[in-house]
């Protein structure tokens, strides 16, 4: 069952509640997604630990009800 | 000998190479379009690279994602070191990082 952009950028609101997400439908079939987070908790943190920090936030959609997500993560200016 | 035989498996893959790839397809016939950008990648920066085909083993694509906890697939590894999948190869490679990742890891041939 295919995901909605609002449903993604909620699950990672709730993990990372200051999260600044931005999320793009690149095939309009809610399985490809581009998404870019911004997040102080990414502060210090290494690209691959940003992202399976994302990626626990979606609870293990990610690789299945989530195809394919292009993740950007950036820590606020 | 770890808990789960996969992993020894997997272990054993990414020791045989100092750069081993897991990804759909094999490097001249990559079967997604993230696998095939990695390849790509890795190409241009003349690393040569051993890929593993998840396709052909579903113990592997299934075992690989909890040996790094991480879901997807391609996923990179250098020297034994998870780099990431094709977002964060991408990036670091548009950053210029990569290129100095693979010249301090001594992997990248000599063109």
């Amino acid at each position: 069952m295919p995901m909605q952009a609002d449903e993604i950028a909620g699950f990672i609101k709730s993990a990372l509640p200051d999260a600044e997400v931005i999320i793009k439908d690149l095939a309009g079939d809610g399985d490809h997604y581009a998404a870019h987070v911004t997040s102080a908790a990414f502060k210090g943190l290494p690209r691959v630990r940003q992202h399976q920090m994302v990626y626990a936030a979606l609870q293990g959609r990610m690789g299945g009800a989530l195809h394919a997500l292009a993740l950007t993560t950036a820590i606020p200016e | 000998m770890s808990e789960n035989p996969v992993f020894d498996r997997i272990k054993a893959e990414i020791d045989a190479s100092p750069v081993t790839v897991f990804m759909k397809g094999t490097a001249v016939f990559p079967q997604c379009g993230f696998s095939a950008r990695v390849v790509q990648i890795l190409s241009h920066l003349n690393v040569p690279f051993k890929s593993v085909n998840v396709l052909e083993d579903a113990e592997i694509r299934e075992g690989i994602k909890s040996y790094t906890n991480w879901p997807t697939i391609p996923q990179v590894y250098v020297k034994g070191e998870f780099v990431g999948g094709c977002d964060i190869v991408t990036e670091m490679f548009q950053a210029g990082e990569l290129q100095s990742l693979m010249e301090e890891a001594g992997v990248t041939a000599k063109a």
